[in-house]
């Protein structure tokens, strides 16, 4: 079963959330942290990573030799990565979305590939958990595909939750896609109600069946729950606000250490869901 | 000489738009006849990523040599200089104003993009 942590904006415990799932969980689990353009996952889990590999995706080299500036490659990409200007073709690899058609289109073979290191990918392994992170190099905007790559790694444990990058665009919906159930991660204010409108719309679109866990609960402001009452989404979870999990956090603590009564509470958001799911 | 210009309408009246890549179409206006003729860009405006890019390569395309517009971003502009464009920024109200900015002299070559990424 796998269950991606998502949140229509940043800071709202998403990431406190997907680590407690994976500790509370008693059989071995796998935790991807597909948030590639910020992942802090890792940080919770204290574990080392073991093995470091380099992420490229192929990008074009036109061979000025065989060019005759014929446009085509350019007139092709969609992605506007090749252009023809003057007495050359030029590529804006951080545009290609490597599609490979300007190299088959080309009638003079003039397109050849290179490797565009995007990223890396890290991976650890401790008793019960398996854990991958995707890192984007600084400046990359080309997500997807690493946060594809890393969801390669979570394929048939008995749990495996994604933690996924905050939004509703592109990344989040490729961490997203094909989970059984996604949890969004939101707080008691309008703020949070308004990024969870939209994250919620996104995910309903996807026929994926979704619950709400609401952070930091105690506010008094009640939107959020009138919101979920509204379109019939279920909150599966409040957490106190409570300066002891920000503290600890700040120590890179997980919420477990400071409230243990918590790994209950997960354990039985996972049978739920699994239940949930088979019923 | 050919000057291209973007131009939020459709006449040498029309506001000179300060987009690039977005802008709504060009006028190229030929320097040694007064004459001039438009050019759309109406698909560009919907271009996902790198419509200045893409409009670069318009301009290069229409024989235009020299370029008059609000802004331009890096990389329209990497393929405008790579072309052989000549870049001029210009804040007149009008298409007209602008161009006759240009004959006059007043308006200066410019040597870099004026804008990050994604205005263009
Ligand atoms: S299609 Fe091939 S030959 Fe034509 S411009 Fe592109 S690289 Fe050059
Ligand atoms: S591989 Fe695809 S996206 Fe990349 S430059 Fe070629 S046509 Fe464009």
């Amino acid at each position: 079963m796998t269950v991606a942590v998502a949140s229509g904006k940043g800071g709202t415990g998403k990431t406190t959330v997907a680590v407690a799932l994976v500790l509370s969980y008693d059989r071995n689990s796998v935790l991807l942290d597909c948030d590639v353009e910020e992942p802090n996952a890792g940080f919770f889990l204290r574990s080392k990573s073991i093995k470091k590999e380099e992420f490229s995706v192929p990008v074009p080299v036109i061979d000025a030799a065989k060019c005759n500036l014929c446009g085509r490659c350019a007139d092709f990409c969609s992605f506007n990565a090749l252009a023809l200007a003057g007495s050359k073709i030029l590529v804006f690899r951080d545009l290609c979305h490597s599609c490979g058609g300007c190299s088959l289109i080309c009638p003079q073979n003039a397109v050849m590939e290179e490797k565009n290191i995007i990223g890396e990918i890290h991976s650890a392994e401790s008793d019960k958990i398996f854990f991958v992170e995707g890192t984007l190099k600084i400046g990359k905007a080309m997500s997807p595909p690493l946060i594809r790559e890393v969801k390669k790694y979570g394929k048939g444990e008995n749990l495996t939750v994604i933690d996924c990058p905050p939004g509703n665009s592109c990344p989040m919906i490729t961490a997203v896609r094909g989970a059984d159930y996604v949890v969004l991660v939101t707080e008691p204010t309008p703020f949070g109600r308004h990024d969870l409108s939209l994250a919620a719309e996104t995910v309903s679109e996807m026929k994926i069946p979704l619950g709400v866990i609401l952070n930091r609960y105690g506010s008094g402001y009640k939107g959020v729950e009138e919101f979920c009452e509204k379109r019939g989404i279920e909150i599966i979870l409040k957490i106190d606000e409570d300066i002891k999990i920000a503290q600890a956090q700040s120590e890179g603590k997980t919420i477990l250490d400071v409230c243990p009564e918590m790994k209950d509470k997960m354990c039985g958001i996972v049978d739920k869901i699994q239940k949930g799911l088979t019923k | 000489m050919i000057v291209a210009v973007t131009c939020a309408g459709k006449s040498i009246d029309s506001p000179l738009d300060n987009r690039f890549g977005r802008a709504e179409s060009f006028i190229l206006f030929d320097l040694e006849n007064g004459s001039f003729t438009f050019l759309d860009n109406e698909q560009n405006l919907n271009a996902a990523q790198g419509a200045g890019i893409q409009s670069a390569q318009k301009i290069a395309k229409s024989g235009a040599t020299a370029l008059i517009t609000g802004h331009t971003g890096p990389k329209a502009f990497k393929v405008l200089s790579s072309a052989g464009i000549s870049v001029y920024h210009s804040s007149a109200k009008t298409v007209k104003n602008a161009i006759e900015e240009f004959k006059a002299g007043k308006l200066e070559k410019a040597p870099n993009p004026d804008v990050e990424s994604h205005w263009a």
